[in-house]
């Protein structure tokens, strides 16, 4: 009813939007989106001023103060915000700390497997022959053996630590990036302005790299935005193994680690570092899902 | 089918050499001297450490070694442990049954909780119900599962005092195994009383390994379900004047299974993966707990061997999945 009392508008621009204009306008719509994108901001800005924000060093133990509860408990003060851990070290500061650690973490990882997959999925996708079949046998076997059991391997062999547990995880989710590329490769390739890059005499490399691989990234992108999260995740559970970054490192998993044998006692030290990992990798996953509607024009609106 | 079938047997060999490559090189890897982490502190000399290095083939060309390992592996010996010096193969069957039942238990959590949820949401597209379940289903996937676990002990566990904190079940029932799994023997048994007690011990680690399953199943089916829904049949079905719970709950639900159905399957390899973390929590005492414990005591072959199995395991249910799949989906077998 309401639509026949509006006049009709036009579309008054020539050109049409740009694909980015597009998928903001799409963005921009979506609450959850937003609230994520919102969430991830903040989280970002404790990272960088985690500094001049927190009120006690991450690492500084306070003698007066073993587990103190958050203020609003009986016996908290508001010196130590979100209370202390059993050694007496403000938790508020180490959970605007562990922002960096997270951030890195899911960066570092994605960085890692987002570069090497797409070297390694544009070769198989190129080179159909023995190598193609040999890397995509061997991507078959690191998809059998379960992701966080695999990472464990990885890291049992390289030695606990963050390094390391930011690697095992990257070679986990190396396999998807892997197979994303070379199907979206094998699809490309068949199509003309492949054909006539070729008969221009472009060579493999800058086809791979300039003519192709830029047709197919959007589902790259999503990709790398859901590992993004998911590797934060991991790697806090590596952590939680005791595997991924060590003491006194103000991790969230290696935090939840040392907290462990007090949870009956003081549910602060534990609730708190988790609720942190939840609300990171939630704002990330809300991103990573508007993401994939927006850029998968098959599930577009 | 026939064809079918045998090619799918086939594609797994390369996947199981690939699997012992990595767990024979996995062992290779290790920094250090494995002889030296066997005779521990007592130290070793020079002698007797080319012995030892004879003994077990250590000194013969990489190649050979693997060779003997793929035999050993063939007949199912596995080695040792470094701290029990049990058979691996023997502590990995006698934990398996605890990880099954743990798993499956979760699985079943997952799908009767996550079907209807997904169901209903997508029937009901855009209401509160649906809202409320999508929410939940994506925090649900962002959920990393050891604080969640850690969370439902501080709740009931302390705060209510409903459930006990670890284990299997309370120490004063000896259960006779029949099946391995305790909550049917403690059943078969007829002590109601043990039964109670492994019921109460299965339930929060059920929960924890159950929820991530849980959130994916309830939204693969409800964007299956609104697929399916679009469908011309069903228009037609409503057409012809079939009750709509009649559409959905046989029309509609049949064909939208389909996807569901894979997914589970494929869930399998993070169910054991998410299993390692749940047990390590609830201290159940299962193949997870193990290799990790196998880990901390720098127990190698266990690591080794346990890293195979369930690699293995993992391995004949995607197959089994695939081929179920394909039984069920011509499409699938035909295409080459």
């Amino acid at each position: 009813m309401a639509a026949q009392n509006e006049p009709l508008i036009l579309e008054t621009s020539a050109a049409p939007p740009t694909p980015l204009r597009e998928f903001w306008s799409y963005f921009s719509d979506n609450p959850g989106a937003v609230a994520g994108l919102v969430v991830l901001s903040v989280i970002v800005l404790l990272a960088i001023f985690a500094d001049v924000i927190s009120p006690h060093s991450p690492i500084a133990t306070h003698d007066d103060a073993f587990l103190k509860p958050p203020f609003w408990e009986e016996g908290g003060t508001l010196t130590y915000p979100l209370g202390t851990d059993a050694i007496g070290r403000d938790m508020l500061s180490r959970i605007i700390h562990g922002t960096r650690y997270s951030l890195l973490i899911g960066s570092i990882v994605v960085l890692i497997s987002l570069t090497l997959g797409i070297v390694i999925g544009l070769t198989a996708g190129f080179f159909q022959g023995v190598v193609g079949i040999l890397i995509m046998r061997l991507m078959d076997v690191i998809l059998t053996i379960p992701g966080l059991l695999l990472a464990i391997v990885i890291v049992a062999i390289l030695g606990p630590g963050l390094t390391n547990a930011m690697i095992s995880v990257a070679v986990v989710y190396l396999p998807y990036f892997v197979r994303i590329t070379r199907a979206a490769v094998i699809g490309e390739l068949a199509k003309d302005y492949v054909t006539a890059s070729r008969v221009n005499g472009a060579s493999t490399p800058r086809l791979m790299f300039m003519t192709v691989l830029p047709n197919c990234l959007a589902p790259l992108i999503v990709q790398a935005t859901l590992s993004f999260s998911a590797g934060i995740i991991d790697a806090a559970a590596l952590g939680f193994l005791g595997l991924g970054a060590q003491p006194p490192t103000p991790e969230w998993g290696t935090m939840l680690a040392d907290s462990r044998e007090f949870v009956l006692r003081a549910w602060w030290v534990v609730t708190l570092p988790g609720l942190a990992i939840l609300i990171t990798v939630l704002a990330g996953n809300l991103m990573g899902d508007v993401l994939r509607d927006a850029l998968d024009p098959r599930l577009k609106r | 089918m026939l064809r079918f079938v045998f090619t799918r047997l086939t594609l797994i060999i390369p996947t199981f050499i690939g699997i012992t490559l990595l767990t024979f090189l996995l062992v290779h890897a290790v920094p250090g001297d494995p002889l030296e982490i066997l005779a521990g502190e007592r130290g070793i000399t020079a002698a007797r450490h080319a012995q030892l290095l004879h003994d077990y083939g250590l000194d013969r060309p990489l190649y050979l070694q693997y060779l003997v390992y793929m035999g050993h592996v063939l007949r199912g010996d596995l080695g040792l442990s470094l701290i029990t010096h049990a058979p691996i193969i023997d502590e990995f069957k006698q934990l398996f049954p605890a990880t099954v039942e743990l798993s499956l238990s979760a699985m079943l959590f997952a799908v009767l909780l996550g079907l209807p949820a997904g169901i209903v949401a997508a029937v009901k597209r855009n209401s509160v119900f649906d809202h409320g379940v999508m929410g939940v289903s994506l925090t649900g996937y962002s959920m990393p599962i050891f604080w969640w676990g850690l969370l439902l002990i501080i709740l009931f566990s302390n705060t209510l005092g409903w459930t006990p904190v670890s284990g299997r079940i309370a120490v004063e029932y000896d259960i006779e195994p029949v099946t391995g799994f305790l909550l049917i023997d403690s059943a078969l048994s007829g002590d109601e009383g043990a039964f109670r007690s492994a019921l109460s011990h299965l339930i929060l680690p059920m929960i924890a390994l159950g929820t991530i399953p849980l959130a994916v199943i309830a939204r693969m089916t409800r964007s299956s379900m609104l697929e399916v829904l679009g469908e011309d049949y069903i228009r037609t079905a409503r057409a012809k004047g079939l009750s709509p719970f009649f559409v959905v709950g046989v029309h509609a639900l049949r064909n939208a299974l389909i996807p569901v159905i894979t997914v589970i399957g494929l869930y399998v390899g993070s169910l054991f993966a998410g299993a390692i973390l749940t047990e390590t929590i609830f201290s159940w005492p299962g193949v997870g707990h193990w290799l990790v414990e196998g880990i901390n005591r720098r127990d190698y072959p266990v690591l080794q061997g346990g890293v195979l199995l369930i690699g293995s395991v993992i391995m004949v249910v995607n197959l089994s999945v695939d081929l179920l799949y394909g039984l069920i989906n011509p499409r699938i077998r035909h295409r080459r």
